[in-house]
């Protein structure tokens, strides 16, 4: 820890809140989560959150986009909308409705690292729920009738987020040319063409080979009793045989040689670039240091309004019309630090890339200040307080955190590791991980509309 | 740190779009006569005039707060639509002593987070603070600040004027911001809330249009205060003369007309290259305190409120896999608030799409709901209600939106009652009465991307 840090003019708050993030006594529970696993191998991690009559149930398999083998991208998240269509128990549709008329709401969701499946319900309900998500892990009845219907669905998804958004497609061809071994390289809702080509067997294998208790980690978090959650789940999910997964034979993104680029060229008024340089993700929370020191240069960059791109970039330079960083330290696969940002009117895209590598060169060159560092410590502190108040947002960091290799026990680690991060560190990431023989950026050229697509008023028929 | 996020995380199955989102949080709160009381709502009248909605929640070291004023886009003046917005946007632009990176700067440093919405009857400022007294009474200071003495700078004007044309032109080449724009224009003819800023009105907003606007209608009498959160009454009262001692003294606040109803149906379609057409249908719909207000909100959960419950839902997607989004609404506001069908499908389909939607809206309305639906759709919204107020935030949503629009303060109580006693009939007749299927406006949006049946994965590159 930094002695800049008790420098802070918040040194009594900040000492609270430490307390706080040690300690929660202030919060209802203290030996919380819980957890335990099932002989099955079954994972299951409960956090009593019991200030109002509200749980949620989530059920996270380590599997996702990155697990699919060529020529299948999407069927990760494609299986994921199978899910709802019925079993041998229940019929299709019927899923939804139960939970419904629980009160509940449900719906589920697939990564490149994991898909997961949650309900939102009162918490006299959490049997019911378990015996329903139990039951479409192994007995899921998966139609060619319902397939064809729905991966018109899916494909309806892909041309809402991305076709027909540019910046989706700039990001999904920054992915699949910094990437050229590692499946990062395949966006989520899979490639079109795979799409076309995909069959429900292609959906049924997944199935079958993911969908196993021993690949899963159920997290309920609210108005539970622990051992009364443990016992439910030995009743619903305990009975599921384990199964032997496949050998996951993921490629690792071998060294990168040289710059490189990707043009894309689509309907806008607005230039668009993003640059990613291969950085490394956290995997070992005590040793990591490094991972730590690229989250504080993510938020010294981006983390507020005030912070040195918009402050610089947007508002005194007026380059970009919005410029932003990004680094996501927590992943299966290999770590990306983005610079991306849009051009101001006149502005041309590479000014704006040299402006944002400008940012990067003064961090290398000159440091960065204790002030701005305690500042993003504070929010850091903050923000962790701020995620105790939803359900759903604990259930999602424990998730995460379980179903990408780290435990819900590194959350403390993480807290502190990012805490200790001196200036020096932050400087030091600067200069070591930007080099541009790691570097790959993505432009969005824009290209005019059509002479009637582009009116300045909405247009009468 | 924030445009990714929805990259690397997740895809989800069912899409909520902000507007639907914040319509769930805003109405679908259920109180429950049996299981669990709401949340017990204080409310008085500040000294300076603010009306005041304050409930304790001890729990978690944290306050929110939420200043509301009747301020929306829709008080915009005459010609100049966009003051509103500027207005509200560039209260952290400097303010007292302070300059804009100075606001930033401190909020963080204090852990605040300083946000605002915006809609077309309300302009809101959100705090989310520590509740320890220094970090507290700092955080409000500081947004009193803002409230109270923004300084609008006119060069910070400027540099706000160029992003936002630059924004709004890119938004002019995506179908669904053109969709929308064309939909409310539509439906709200001649009434404030069909009134959208462009290149002539954004261009022609002054300094002094910002100062007018806030002296006007950022009154203490014009506020309506929610605060949940770690404290007690006499500290939340204490707050509340903090953040509204020093506003303006206000002007005059003029009262929205009613709009219209549409005296035929319309079809637009807007020209765009991309695959999808947005479709929007609809028409002016309901008000916060409207006397079909429950009746349409539960018949509303059965047609396409209810996510994957609902009747569109199954005919448009499950059944027949045309969309992956398939909503319907009604937004309440002040006064008539839009009622709107929204789907988005590759554009050779929009028109089989458009005939789905019409056939399931027209045979809601003369049929209404099956008893079957009718309860699952009551079961739902009362079972639910301990799941809609089970955080902090969640309660402020309720509790911002009681005071602001006036309801009673057991609105919440009231709620499940309420949604229980509705009938079949009751949401056939306020559907008959008030959905007018041979008067609704129809905007296809976009789509000219996909013209040729079975022309699938037709991107909009050229």
């Amino acid at each position: 820890m930094s002695s800049g840090f008790f420098l802070s003019p918040l040194r009594r708050s900040l000492w609270r809140l430490t307390f706080i993030a040690c300690l929660p006594m202030a919060l209802p529970a203290q030996a919380n989560p819980f957890e335990t696993t099932l002989d099955n191998g079954m994972k299951v991690v409960v956090r009593e959150d019991r200030r109002a009559p509200s749980a949620v149930h989530m059920l996270w398999y380590r599997s996702g986009s990155m697990d699919e083998p060529m020529g299948v991208s999407g069927v990760a998240h494609v299986l994921e909308h199978m899910m709802f269509k019925g079993t041998r128990k229940v019929g299709p549709g019927e899923f939804n409705a139960r939970i419904a008329a629980l009160g509940g709401r449900d719906n589920a969701f697939t990564s490149r690292d994991y898909t997961a499946y949650f309900q939102q319900i009162p918490p006299a309900h959490l049997g019911t729920m378990m015996a329903l998500e139990a039951d479409r892990m192994k007995n899921l009845v998966l139609t060619n009738d319902a397939f064809s219907s729905e991966i018109e669905v899916v494909k309806e998804e892909r041309r809402l987020r991305t076709d027909d958004r540019p910046r989706a497609l700039v990001f999904e061809q920054l992915m699949a040319t910094v990437f050229q071994a590692h499946p990062y390289r395949h966006p989520v809702i899979g490639w079109m063409t795979d799409l076309e080509a995909m069959t429900a067997e292609d959906a049924r294998i997944w199935y079958r080979n993911w969908y196993a208790p021993n690949n899963a980690v159920l997290v309920v978090v609210g108005d539970v009793d622990h051992r009364a959650v443990f016992k439910l789940a030995r009743q619903h999910y305990g009975t599921i045989k384990s199964a032997k997964l496949p050998m996951r034979r993921i490629s690792n993104e071998p060294k990168q040689i040289g710059p490189r680029s990707v043009i894309v060229r689509a309907p806008a008024e607005l230039a668009y670039l993003a640059m990613a340089w291969r950085v490394p993700s956290l995997q070992n929370p005590q040793t990591d240091r490094d991972a730590y020191a690229l989250q504080m240069l993510g938020e010294i960059l981006d983390g507020y309004d005030g912070a040195r791109l918009n402050r610089r970039l947007v508002r005194e330079q007026r380059i970009a019309v919005s410029a932003g960083a990004s680094y996501s330290a927590i992943s299966r696969g290999p770590g990306l630090f983005f610079l991306e940002g849009s051009p101001a009117p006149g502005q041309s895209i590479e000014a704006l890339e040299t402006a944002l590598r400008a940012e990067l060169q003064r961090i290398r060159d000159e440091g960065v200040s204790e002030a701005e560092l305690n500042r993003v410590k504070n929010q850091a502190l903050a923000s962790r307080i701020y995620s105790r108040d939803s359900l759903m947002g604990q259930a999602m960091e424990i998730g995460q955190l379980e179903s990408r290799g780290l435990s819900w026990r590194d959350e403390a680690r993480l807290l502190a590791g990012l805490r200790a991060v001196t200036a020096e560190e932050v400087r030091s990431v600067a200069r070591r991980y930007f080099d541009d023989t790691s570097l790959t950026v993505a432009r969005l050229d824009p290209q005019p509309l059509p002479a009637v697509g582009t009116p300045t008023a909405p247009q009468q028929p | 740190m924030r445009f990714l996020f929805d990259f690397f995380t997740a895809l989800s199955r069912h899409l909520r779009t902000p507007a639907l989102a914040s319509i769930i949080l805003a109405v679908s709160g259920i109180s429950s006569p049996f299981a669990q009381a709401a949340p017990r709502i204080e409310q008085w009248t500040a000294p300076t005039g603010a009306k005041v909605h304050f409930v304790a929640s001890r729990a978690l070291p944290m306050i929110d707060i939420q200043v509301d004023f009747a301020a929306g886009s829709a008080f915009d003046p005459a010609e100049k639509s966009g003051v509103a917005g500027f207005t509200h946007a560039m209260l952290d632009a400097g303010a007292g002593d302070l300059d804009e990176q100075a606001i930033s700067e401190r909020a963080a440093d204090l852990g605040l987070i300083l946000g605002g919405s915006m809609d077309r009857d309300r302009a809101s400022l959100s705090l989310r603070m520590l509740s320890s007294a220094q970090e507290r009474d700092e955080s409000v200071a500081l947004a009193a600040t803002v409230l109270t003495r923004p300084r609008f700078p006119a060069e910070i004007l400027e540099r706000e004027r160029v992003r936002s044309l630059a924004n709004l032109r890119e938004a002019l080449t995506k179908p669904a911001p053109l969709g929308v724009r064309a939909f409310t224009a539509a439906i709200y003819a001649g009434h404030p809330y069909g009134v959208n800023s462009d290149e002539k009105s954004i261009s022609s907003i002054t300094r002094e249009d910002l100062v007018g606007f806030h002296t006007r209608y950022y009154s203490a009498r014009n506020a309506s205060i929610a605060i949940v959160g770690d404290l007690d009454r006499a500290t939340a009262e204490k707050i509340a003369i903090t953040l509204t001692r020093n506003l303006p003294a206000g002007g005059n606040v003029e009262a929205l007309s009613v709009p219209s109803p549409l005296k035929e149906g319309q079809m637009m379609r807007v020209a765009n290259p991309s695959a999808q057409s947005h479709i929007f249908v609809g028409q002016p719909g309901m008000s916060r305190d409207d006397p079909d207000y429950f009746p349409l909100l539960v018949g509303n959960h059965i047609l396409g409120g209810g996510g994957f419950t609902s009747r569109l839902m199954k005919e448009v997607r499950e059944k027949r896999g045309f969309a992956y989004d398939i909503h319907s609404y009604f937004e309440p506001r002040r006064v008539l608030g839009p009622f709107q069908i929204g789907l988005q499908t590759k554009g050779a389909q929009s028109t089989l799409a458009l005939e789905v939607v019409r056939s399931t809206l027209t045979g809601f309305i003369s049929e209404g709901p099956t008893e079957k639906e009718l309860q699952a759709a009551r079961d739902n919204m009362v079972n639910g209600f301990g799941l809609r107020l089970d955080s902090n935030a969640k309660i402020l949503g309720f509790v911002s939106m009681i005071g602001f629009y006036g309801l009673s303060h057991d609105w919440l109580e009231h709620y499940p009652r309420a949604v229980s006693a509705v009938s079949r009939e009751a949401v056939r007749d306020a559907f008959a009465r008030r959905v007018h299927p041979d008067r609704l406006i129809t905007v296809i949006a976009g789509g000219d991307g996909d013209k040729d049946e079975g022309g699938t994965g037709t991107t909009t590159q050229p």
